[in-house]
C-alpha cells in the first residue's frame, strides 16, 4: 500500500471519533426535539415525572402528548449533584492520602504492589460495585453509621433523622470508591514527578517528610490533582448501574434530609426506558432522551474543564485507565 | 529525616567561650517541644496516609472474598453449561446463555473497534502533523470516553434497534459496545506508538523503507505490548458494562444461534442487575455466580494487561 493511501485510510478510520460523537449528539437532538418543544424550560425546574399514560392524547405545539403529563428532571439532577458531591468529599482526601502514601511514605516495592491493588479497584464492574453496595455497604451504613450521624449531628437540620434509607450516603460512598483509583493514580503520577532538587532543598532546610509533602510536593502537583478531581467528578456524574442499585430510586420526591432515597439522571434513565414504551405518544421516550442530552452536556462540560485545567498531556479520561 | 537534633550537640557547644552559660538553642524547651510537635505531626500524617490506603483495600478485599466465597460454592459444570430457566418469580438453571452471549457481544464489538482504533491510532502517531485536526480527534475521543454509558445505550437503542429496525439483537448491542470501547484502543495505540524511539524509524527510512513498511513491520511490532494492553483493557471495560446493553441486546434465556439481528442476547451483567432484585433464591444464586465470573474475568484481564505484557515490552 502506498504511503499516501495509508495516510488517507488511517485518517478516515481515526475520524470515527468525530463520527461517533456527531452520531450521539445528532441522534439525541433529533429524538429530544418533541420533548424540548412540549416541556420547555419547565423541564429543568419541575419535580414531578408523571407520563400519565391513562389520560387522553392532546396536541401541544403540533406534537402529540398525553394531557396532564408532567416531565421534570429536578429530582434526578439534584440527586446527581448530591451523590457526586458527597463522593468528591470522601474520595479527594482519601485519594490524596493514598497518593502521598505511595509516593512519599511507602518503600518502593510496597508502593508498587499497593498501587497495583488500588488500580484493580478501577477494573471491578460497576454493576458488581452496585451489588456489593446493595448487599453489604448500604445495610452497614444504615445500621451502624447513619443512626450515629443522626444523633450526633442533629444540631444541623439536614443531618437530623429520621434515617429513612441508605440512598444518598451509600450512593456517595460507592461513587467515592469508584473514583478513588482515578484521582489517586493521576495524583500519584504527578507527585512522583516532583523534581528531586526541590525536595532535597526542603529537606536540607530541616523540614520533616510531611512538611516537604505539604509545602513542595502537593503545590508542585496541584494542577494535575485538580484535573484528576474534575475527571473523577465527570465519572461520578455519569455513573449508572452502581447508583441504580443503591440509591433506592426516588421519583417525584425532593430529599429533605441526608438519609433520603435519591436518584440520578443516569440511574433513572437505565430504570425507566422500558416502561416508557407504553406511552402511546412516545413523549416519555423523548423526555428521557432529553435527560440523556442534559447528561451529555454535563459530562462533556466537566471533561472540557478537566482538559483546560491540565494541559500537560499525560492526563485524559481514556488514558487514566491504562496508566500503570 | 531531621532527627538527631535533640541528642548529640554537646561536643560542638562545649568549646565556644566559657562565658556562654546559656543552654544552646537546640536545648531550649520551646525548641525541643516544637521539634517534637513536628515529628509527631509527621508520624500522624504517615499513619493517616496509610489509613487511606486501608480504607480502599478493605472494600476491595471484602468484595472479592464475598463473591469468591459464594461463587465457588455455586460453581459447577452444570451451572456453566445449562441455560437459565424462568424469568420473574422463579428462576433456576445455569448461566450458559449469558456466558456465550457475553463472549459473542465482546467478540463482535472487538472485531469492529480494534481495526478502527488501531489504524486510527497509527494515523495519530505516525501520519498526522499534530495540528488542529489531531487535537480535535483526541478531544472527541476524550469526550466519548467521559460520556455516560447509558447515554450511549440510548443512542444505540434509537439508531440500531429502532431506526435500523434490528430489534434487540447482538448487532445492536455489539455496535453500541464498540463505540464505548473505541476511545480506549484509539488513545492507547497512539501512546504506545509514540513511545517507540525515533531512531528506529530513522534506521528504517535510511535503509530505503517506505513509510508504510516502516510502520507496519517495525513500529507497530515494537509497540505491540502497549497496543495489546490497551486492547485488553478495552475488552475488560466492555465486559463490565451493563447500561449500553440493557436496551440494545436486552436479554434472552437461550443460547444465541448466531443470528445478528432480531434476536435478543443474554449477558452476565444483566444477570447481576436484574436477578439480584428478584424475590427468588435461585435468581440470587445466579446473580452471585455471575458477579464471581465477572470479577474473575475482569481481574484476570487487568493482571495480564498490567503485569504480564510489561515483561515483553521491548521499548
Amino acid at each position: 500500500m502506498g504511503d499516501r493511501a495509508y495516510k488517507v485510510v488511517s485518517a478516515l478510520l481515526g475520524s470515527s471519533a468525530f463520527i461517533f460523537l456527531f452520531l450521539i449528539l445528532g441522534v439525541l437532538l433529533i429524538f429530544s426535539y418533541p420533548s424540548l418543544i412540549v416541556n420547555g424550560i419547565g423541564f429543568f425546574t419541575r419535580v414531578t415525572w408523571n407520563p400519565n399514560i391513562s389520560g387522553s392524547v392532546t396536541v401541544i405545539h403540533g406534537i402529540r402528548a398525553m394531557s396532564n403529563a408532567s416531565y421534570g428532571m429536578l429530582v434526578f439532577f439534584l440527586g446527581t449533584l448530591l451523590s457526586s458531591g458527597l463522593a468528591l468529599l470522601i474520595a479527594v482526601p482519601i485519594s490524596l492520602g493514598i497518593a502521598v502514601f505511595l509516593t512519599e511514605v511507602a518503600p518502593r516495592r510496597v508502593s508498587f504492589g499497593l498501587s497495583f491493588f488500588v488500580e484493580l479497584l478501577a477494573g471491578i464492574p460497576s454493576i458488581v460495585f452496585g451489588f456489593w453496595g446493595f448487599l453489604v455497604l448500604g445495610p452497614f451504613l444504615k445500621v451502624y453509621i447513619e443512626p450515629g450521624m443522626a444523633t450526633y449531628l442533629s444540631f444541623i437540620p439536614y443531618f437530623r433523622g429520621p434515617v429513612l434509607s441508605y440512598g444518598l450516603p451509600a450512593s456517595g460512598v460507592i461513587l467515592a470508591l469508584m473514583i478513588v483509583p482515578i484521582i489517586a493514580s493521576i495524583s500519584r503520577d504527578a507527585m512522583s514527578q516532583t523534581p528531586l532538587e526541590l525536595k532535597e532543598a526542603a529537606m536540607a532546610l530541616g523540614t520533616t517528610r510531611w512538611e516537604t509533602t505539604r509545602r513542595v510536593v502537593l503545590p508542585y502537583a496541584r494542577t494535575a490533582i485538580l484535573g484528576s478531581v474534575v475527571l473523577g467528578l465527570g465519572r461520578a456524574l455519569g455513573e449508572t448501574m452502581a447508583v441504580a442499585m443503591v440509591s433506592q430510586s426516588a421519583v417525584n420526591l425532593l430529599p429533605t434530609n441526608f438519609y433520603y432515597p435519591i436518584n440520578s439522571l443516569a440511574a433513572f434513565m437505565a430504570q425507566t426506558l422500558d416502561s416508557a414504551f407504553t406511552d402511546p405518544t412516545s413523549m416519555e421516550v423523548y423526555a428521557l432522551v432529553e435527560l440523556a442530552l442534559v447528561l451529555l452536556a454535563i459530562t462533556t462540560t466537566v471533561n472540557i474543564i478537566a482538559r483546560l485545567m491540565v494541559r500537560q498531556g499525560f492526563i485524559s479520561s481514556a488514558e487514566h485507565v491504562v496508566q500503570v | 529525616m531531621s532527627s538527631g537534633e535533640t541528642s548529640g550537640g554537646s561536643g560542638v557547644g562545649g568549646n565556644v567561650s566559657s562565658e556562654a552559660r546559656v543552654a544552646p538553642i537546640w536545648k531550649e524547651k520551646a525548641v525541643i517541644a516544637n521539634h517534637r510537635k513536628r515529628i509527631f505531626f509527621d508520624n500522624v500524617a504517615g499513619v493517616l496516609a496509610f489509613a487511606c490506603v486501608f480504607a480502599v483495600l478493605v472494600p476491595l478485599a471484602d468484595m472479592v472474598f464475598m463473591f469468591a466465597y459464594r461463587g465457588i460454592q455455586l460453581l459447577s459444570i452444570e451451572s456453566l453449561t445449562t441455560i437459565t430457566i424462568g424469568s420473574s418469580s422463579f428462576v433456576s438453571g445455569g448461566l450458559a446463555n449469558a456466558i456465550v452471549g457475553t463472549f459473542l457481544l465482546i467478540a463482535l464489538a472487538a472485531a469492529v473497534t480494534i481495526p478502527l482504533g488501531l489504524i486510527g491510532g497509527i494515523y495519530m502517531a505516525e501520519f498526522s502533523n499534530d495540528g488542529r485536526l489531531s487535537e480535535a480527534l483526541r478531544f472527541a475521543a476524550d469526550v466519548l470516553a467521559g460520556n455516560s454509558s447509558i447515554v450511549l445505550g440510548y443512542v444505540g437503542y434509537l439508531v440500531f434497534v429502532l431506526y435500523f429496525g434490528w430489534g434487540y439483537s447482538a448487532a445492536a448491542g455489539a455496535l453500541t459496545l464498540s463505540i464505548l470501547m473505541f476511545p480506549y484502543v484509539f488513545r492507547t495505540t497512539e501512546l504506545a506508538l509514540r513511545k517507540v524511539p525515533q531512531s528506529i524509524r530513522e534506521a528504517a527510512i535510511a535503509l530505503g523503507s517506505t513509510k508504510s513498511t516502516m510502520v507496519n513491520r517495525l513500529v507497530v511490532r515494537f509497540a505491540m505490548p502497549g497496543i495489546l494492553t490497551g486492547i485488553l483493557l478495552a475488552v475488560g471495560i466492555g465486559l463490565s458494562e451493563t447500561a449500553p446493553l440493557l436496551y440494545t441486546a436486552s436479554f434472552s434465556n437461550y443460547i444465541p444461534t448466531g443470528a445478528l439481528t432480531h434476536q435478543p442476547v443474554g449477558y452476565l451483567t444483566y444477570v447481576v442487575y436484574v436477578y439480584s432484585q428478584l424475590p427468588s433464591s435461585g435468581a440470587h444464586d445466579l446473580a452471585y455466580l455471575a458477579s464471581f465470573l465477572l470479577i474473575t474475568m475482569v481481574l484476570t484481564i487487568n493482571v495480564v494487561a498490567r503485569l504480564g505484557l510489561r515483561r515483553f515490552s521491548k521499548v
